[in-house]
């Protein structure tokens, strides 16, 4: 897990960023470095070999989710369902508290001389608020957890890395990463069966 | 499955080295599209025609970029010109009063509360197949979700007109929410009504957001189509469409393409496929559907609680939940199909990606779901005569099956002979794998759904206890174009549906095809089989 201040400096173009580790000679900063494979088949295999190898800052990219991906490349598994559920309960919390406070405190509504505190009626109400914030908590926390929204990043600087949207499958391994290497980590993408294995650029100015 | 690998058979073909002869295309002598496989050991195909996931991009996108065709601007322009009359049917009732529609004081629900009931039960279609099909795993799914959920969306639109404007004055409809106020009272949770605004709300907020999430990847494909024909220098500028001749191009200095990467651009939230990032998306896809599916099935229950917690025979019914939530499956349905065979007609290629197979197991819900209604009308009269209650007999025999005694007998026999006569047809393979007899079921249902809401709503109301307060009801000129004027709405905002934004969920097709399985044939621990979507 990155660094709250180097997460920021990604978001932010005025924050100052961390020297870069790598350069290009014409001392432009490396993000990282893309190959393209052939086949989902030839993706899965080399995601095993990044994963084995001890890569940690690293990604594959596909137009689709891949089945298996997590396995193959030893992603945790998300705590999103665990957000949606403490969302679905304080949804919940929310809606009895609101109808409680409203119609058997704040103005007492006397229904068929029924106790105020008649909660059966009050179950559809607390039903649908609870599947509404479990719905944003799910949608909002997918993308806080994903760092989206995001519109800039040093990958969309590689053209060849803008076919992901249409069939490509790319994978791309970070400057950051501390295994990575300008020469080793070709050699492993290659060996891994990845083509046009190349380096993408990040300018500061960009 | 087909042994030759799709994207391989794509090169091939548009390389040349194939002959376009050779491929397995549709038979048109015999009305098989090759999805239509009986056996069940072979799974049909779900794209056909060996396409690769480049096609199916271009397939979608294609036409989201491409110049209107004449047909959707004479379609736009009808149905934009029948919503603004019903629009101004809506500001008509606003500045005049409920008194310009037909209502009277015994029948005071009438075409208002039939159109939003009709309206919210076509929603019901896009979330079934969106969330109940994707925890059942059906992958054929892929294919009709994105503009089922577009459909919903826009059905709910057109409820939600309904409600907001029956009330009388309009500018108290705040009064519907909790909010606080001046006379410092607070809603009536323990109405049904009010379960119905929470319900409904709910629903088209929760419908939207399953929309949009499912859409950014594919918005994520438009922008950068659009931004790689920019750094091409093949941008497309603005041309003005007209009817006749060729479009005028527009000397703008924000080309269409610097349009399309900033909006696309921004509705895509910066998504870039990253594996990481599709764990989480898959898993808030399957937790969006698990919400989804009690949701949709508790939105027309409590729909129906505003009838059923009556005491009106007619309405007092405790079959009412299960009943309306069949029916809403059943009328949404059947817009999808009544929308999308026509929509496979005309768009390039469409049939590939939404096969015969996929009509078939549509009509295959319809069948299900009209025969749960048929059984639910049945049941009705059942209950009326086995509760032994004078009012409900009459309410169910009297005012609507027997003609001699029923002034509304019509509107109830057109319902049963459009809801459970007419997808009775699809006992028969032949009808439904021919798209046109299921062309024509749909907008049968679809009359008849709209009978059922009337049906249950005039015809309970017209005579309730006393026969001194028995009255007609007759719609006037203002009812009638009202509701033409939501079709109107909702068929125009499907046409900008289909133009603006991808009609098929793209990274979800490419994901069922054959090639997007990591484990082929020469790989030895291949656990599923291919086709599972998620």
């Amino acid at each position: 897990m990155a660094s709250p201040i180097a997460i920021a400096g990604e978001y932010l173009p005025f924050m100052p960023r961390s020297k870069p580790r790598f350069v290009t000679e014409s001392g432009v900063r490396v993000h990282g470095m893309i190959a393209e494979f052939g086949s989902a088949h030839e993706l899965v295999h080399a995601c095993e070999k990044l994963r084995d190898a001890g890569y940690r800052k690293w990604d594959a990219h596909a137009p689709f989710p891949v089945h298996g991906m997590e396995e193959h490349m030893g992603i945790k598994r998300t705590i999103l369902p665990v957000v949606s559920f403490f969302a679905a309960i304080g949804g919940v919390v929310a809606a009895l508290a609101m109808q409680y406070w409203m119609n058997a405190v704040d103005y007492q509504f006397v229904v068929q001389g029924k106790d105020l505190w008649a909660w059966e009626a009050y179950i559809p109400i607390t039903f649908e608020l609870g599947i509404l914030f479990c719905a944003f908590a799910t949608l909002l926390g997918m993308l806080a957890l994903n760092g989206l929204p995001r519109f800039h990043h040093p990958l969309f600087n590689s053209e060849r890395f803008l076919s992901v949207s249409n069939d490509g499958l790319m994978i791309a391994v970070e400057a950051d990463d501390e295994h990575f290497d300008p020469e080793a980590t070709r050699v492993l993408l290659e060996q891994a069966g990845g083509t046009d294995v190349d380096l993408v650029e990040d300018p500061e100015d960009a | 499955m087909s042994s030759i690998n799709p994207d391989q058979a794509a090169a091939e073909r548009l390389a040349g080295l194939r002959d376009d002869a050779a491929r397995p295309g549709p038979d048109i002598t015999s009305g098989d599209d090759g999805s239509l496989v009986e056996d069940p050991a072979v799974r049909p195909p779900l794209v056909l025609n060996n396409r690769s996931f480049g096609e199916v991009t271009d397939i979608v996108c294609g036409y989201a970029e491409s110049e209107p065709p004449k047909w959707w601007l004479g379609a736009i322009t009808v149905t934009s010109m029948i919503a603004a009359i019903g629009t101004g049917m809506i500001l008509y009732l606003i500045i005049t009063g409920v008194g310009v529609w037909g209502l009277n004081n015994q029948v005071d629900w009438a075409w208002d509360i039939t159109n939003f009931v009709f309206w919210i039960g076509i929603g019901h279609a896009g979330t079934l197949i969106s969330a109940i099909l994707c925890l059942l795993k059906q992958p054929w799914r892929t294919a009709v979700n994105r503009s089922a959920e577009a459909m919903t969306i826009f059905a709910v639109v057109c409820a939600g007109i309904f409600p907001g404007i029956h009330v009388g004055r309009v500018w108290f409809a705040w009064m519907l929410f909790p909010i606080p106020n001046y006379n410092a009272i607070w809603p009536n949770f323990r109405s049904p009504l009010l379960w119905d605004v929470f319900a409904v709300s709910t629903y088209a907020t929760v419908s939207l957001l399953f929309w949009y999430m499912g859409m950014i990847p594919d918005l994520a494909t438009l922008r950068d189509r659009a931004h790689l024909r920019i750094l091409r220098g093949q941008e497309r500028r603005f041309t003005l469409p007209l009817p006749i001749g060729k479009p005028i191009a527009i000397p703008l200095i924000p080309t269409a393409d610097r349009v399309a990467t900033f909006v696309y651009g921004f509705l895509a939230l910066g998504w870039r496929f990253s594996s990481r990032h599709w764990h989480r998306y898959e898993a808030a896809y399957l937790i969006l559907a698990g919400i989804s599916t009690p949701l949709v099935l508790s939105v027309h229950s409590i729909v129906s609680f505003d009838f059923a917690t009556s005491i009106l025979p007619g309405w007092h019914t405790t079959i009412f939940p299960p009943y309306f939530v069949a029916g809403a499956v059943f009328g949404g349905f059947a817009m999808v199909l009544f929308l999308l065979i026509p929509l496979r007609e005309v768009l390039p290629n469409f049939k590939d990606l939404l096969t015969l197979r996929h009509l078939e197991n549509m009509a295959k819900i319809l069948l299900l779901t009209g025969t749960m209604v048929g059984f639910a009308y049945g049941m009705e009269f059942f209950i009326a005569w086995y509760g032994g209650n004078e009012y409900e007999w009459y309410a169910f025999i009297g005012n609507r099956a027997d003609p001699s005694t029923a002034p509304y007998w019509w509107a109830y026999w057109t319902m049963i002979s459009c809801n459970v006569l007419s997808p009775q047809l699809f006992w028969f393979r032949a009808m439904r794998q021919n798209p046109l007899v299921i062309w024509i079921v749909g907008l049968l249902v679809t009359i008849g759904m709209w009978f059922e809401r009337f049906v249950i709503i005039v015809t309970s109301l017209h005579r309730a206890f006393l026969p001194g307060e028995w009255h007609m009801f007759f719609p006037t000129w203002v009812d009638i174009l009202t509701f033409v004027g939501s079709c109107g709405i909702f068929m125009t905002l499907f046409l900008l549906f289909i133009k603006f934004l991808p009609t098929f969920a793209m990274a979800e097709v490419k994901a069922v095809m054959p090639q997007a399985d990591p484990h082929g044939p020469g790989d030895d621990h291949t656990h599923r089989p291919s086709g599972e979507g998620y």
